[in-house]
């Protein structure tokens, strides 16, 4: 079952072709006469087999925007515009946002598979592991029992985990050994997309560079796409072939993993590569970002980083800044900030070459 | 294993203090049964007679507590409870097997209903939330604010004395014979509709608010939302993930409830003269009847150890989490 397809393609050479297009998605939470933008118009493509990191602070939408392109955004949440355009693997394109029940949840799992954050809290306490793995196959396969059990043993093994495990309770594995488990299930329908919510948060360091790099080997085998949420910008430098830096309910940068950590263009990007020590190279100064995140519920009119910028001007006053071309016209790069405008001059610690 | 054994060390040491209490608790009480009889019997019996009582209920000898105390627990394990004053020369045994059936019976059946009810009811509300289902709660929160009695009252009055569809006291025609014939069954739960209809109505807003909170509560965990991003269909996401949860305090509560029930309800059994143990700890405790109050008392202890019991094992059989050692 897996052999046929983990020779669909290497995951190095990215062919560009998408499987989640995320378009002018908008997200409102609260449903009275104020309502809070926590997402405003965002827009981002995965492409197959790709690993897409998204990074910010703590409130900036991530997770937000994770559960809405996946419709399970609870209350009081609310969708108020964007599409969710989903690439089958014959081609055929349908939006998420616009699926009947019925055909959304037959598509649940099948398409996208979630990981989420939660690993204690993520399996119900009162099945056994390997039900909940096997109730997910079978509410979409027509497969018995025991055919479904036996393929939750195979994906135990596939993480790593022994399949006597089949028949233990949640709360009689470790942290690790949950978030394994869930991995293992998200994969159980070989998804074409992976969402992992910060998926490595609540774990020691060391059990985290273990379930990274069970994905990272996970994905070169299967194939599959991974949106990678998580704060650890240092974590994604390593393992994403992409990176979009969110701020604010807002996608502020978007570049090849590479490039963004030597060459960051946005203020906050670079803010943020600066508050974490690098792995490798010369050493540099740490500086945390000043200020604070802004509230959501009153966001100022313009650039919603201006508080906390160096470089503000009143340009960033004026108006909100989209994504566009940087000042360098470099190719599969995107950000949204005035510098890049063309009427200023751009920093020298933004401008690297 | 080990579990088990130290569940049942614990119950063995609260039963003991249960029957302990059990007979120390009427010795405390102000009065004496036979001077009770005496005024009883208002001027029936000669108060000479009062020795002669005395040396008939075994209230003569000068005996020592501890000596009570042994002569108790003996007469208790031969399942003895003694003779009712009350009642006299019924045993307590006796008097208590009449009535306790009713009560477990009428009260037993309309728990499990009213239990059944709100715990379905507050499942649905509870998982569509904010529609107007939640407009049930204020309606069936009013019924148990409102006093029983008066619940009680307004249903006959209704039911009974207007629309004469159910009679307004008793538990079965005392024209018949009690029998195990479909008759009389028919009568007894003719008689008993009313009663627990009533109960129903006032305790069914307990059991939707728990459910529907724990419904909530649940609702909002991750492994909800991660059922729901399976695409298992909307029944096992409510059922096998949201409610099989959301039930776990419920139960605990429910079997505590089944214990109280051979409590009796008072007011239910005289709002609708219904001969339940209830009415019957009631007149003991009027009477100076030690020995039926101390046979209640037990009667009622045990039945709430035993459903602690069956709370422990149902428990454990519904959440594997409790059946780890340690």
């Amino acid at each position: 079952m897996t052999a046929t397809v983990s020779d669909r393609r290497p995951p190095a050479v990215p062919e560009r072709t998408p499987v989640l297009e995320i378009e002018n998605l908008s997200v409102d939470y609260g449903y009275d006469d104020d309502p809070a933008h926590v997402l405003r118009g965002v827009s981002l493509t995965l492409h197959r087999g790709e690993v897409l990191g998204l990074a910010g602070e703590s409130g900036c939408g991530k997770s937000t925007l994770a559960y809405a392109a996946t419709r399970l955004l609870p209350p009081p949440g609310l969708v108020t515009g964007g599409r969710v355009m989903f690439t089958d693997r014959d081609g055929s394109r349908s939006d998420v946002l616009a699926l009947s029940d019925a055909e959304l949840r037959a598509a649940r799992w099948q398409d996208v598979a979630i990981v989420f954050q939660g690993a204690m809290n993520s399996l119900n306490p009162v099945f056994r592991v390997g039900r909940q793995i096997a109730d997910g196959i079978r509410a979409h396969r027509s497969v018995g029992r025991r055919e479904a059990l036996d393929r939750a043993a195979e994906l135990l093994e596939m993480v790593g985990i022994s399949p006597d495990r089949l028949r233990d309770y949640p709360h009689q594995l470790s942290g690790g050994m949950r978030q394994r488990v869930m991995i293992a299930m998200a994969l159980a329908l070989e998804p074409q997309v992976l969402l992992m919510d910060e998926p490595t948060t609540a774990l020691d360091v060391v059990m985290q560079r273990q379930i990274v790099e069970q994905i990272a080997e996970l994905r070169e085998r299967l194939g599959f796409a991974v949106v990678f949420i998580t704060h650890d910008v240092s974590l994604l430098i390593e393992m994403a072939d992409r990176i979009a830096i969110m701020y604010a309910g807002e996608i502020v940068e978007d570049a090849p993993a590479r490039e963004i950590y030597q060459r960051p263009r946005h203020p906050y990007s670079s803010a943020l590569l600066h508050s974490f020590p690098p792995l490798r190279g010369a050493r540099r100064e740490l500086s945390g970002i000043p200020g604070a995140p802004p509230n959501m519920a009153h966001l100022p009119t313009g650039c919603p980083f201006v508080p906390r910028c160096p470089h503000a001007a009143d340009a960033c006053r004026a108006g909100r800044p989209t994504l566009g071309p940087t000042a360098f016209a470099e190719a599969g790069r995107s950000v949204a900030c005035t510098l890049h405008d063309g009427a200023r001059e751009v920093p020298q610690e933004l401008a690297q070459r | 294993m080990r579990f088990v054994v130290r569940r049942g060390i614990f119950y063995l040491i609260t039963a003991w203090a249960a029957v302990t209490i059990n007979f120390v608790l009427p010795r405390l009480m102000p009065g004496d049964p036979v001077a009770a009889l005496l005024a009883k019997s208002q001027g029936q019996i000669d108060s000479s007679a009062e020795d002669a009582i005395r040396l008939l209920f075994g209230l003569d000898q000068d005996a020592s507590i501890w000596q009570q105390y042994v002569d108790y627990w003996g007469l208790l394990l031969h399942g003895n409870l003694g003779v009712s004053f009350m009642n006299f020369p019924t045993p307590v045994t006796e008097v208590i097997a009449q009535s306790l059936p009713w009560t477990v019976g009428l009260v037993g059946i309309a728990t499990v209903i009213s239990f059944t009810l709100g715990t379905l009811v507050g499942m649905g509300i509870g998982w569509r939330r904010g529609t107007w289902a939640d407009g049930l709660l204020p309606a069936t929160t009013f019924f148990s604010a409102v006093p029983y009695f008066w619940l009680g009252l307004i249903a006959i009055a209704l039911f009974s004395v207007t629309l004469g569809w159910f009679p307004a006291s008793g538990s079965y025609d005392r024209s018949m014979i009690p029998a195990l014939t479909p008759e009389f069954a028919g009568s007894v739960i003719r008689y008993g509709t009313l009663p627990a209809f009533t109960i129903v109505l006032s305790s069914v807003s307990g059991w939707i608010l728990g459910m529907r909170n724990m419904m909530v509560t649940v609702s909002s965990e991750d492994y909800v939302t991660v059922a729901q991003a399976k695409g298992l269909p909307e029944r096992s996401v409510v059922v096998g993930y949201a409610a099989r949860n959301a039930i776990l305090p419920q139960m605990s509560s429910f079997t505590l409830a089944l214990g109280f029930i051979v409590g009796g309800t008072l007011i239910m059994e005289m709002v609708f003269s219904y001969q339940g143990i209830g009415f019957l700890l009631y007149q003991a405790v009027g009477n100076h009847d030690y020995p039926l109050m101390q046979g209640c008392f037990l009667v009622i202890t045990l039945a709430v150890l035993v459903a602690n019991m069956a709370a422990d094992v149902i428990y454990a059989v519904l959440d594997p989490r409790t059946r780890q050692e340690g």
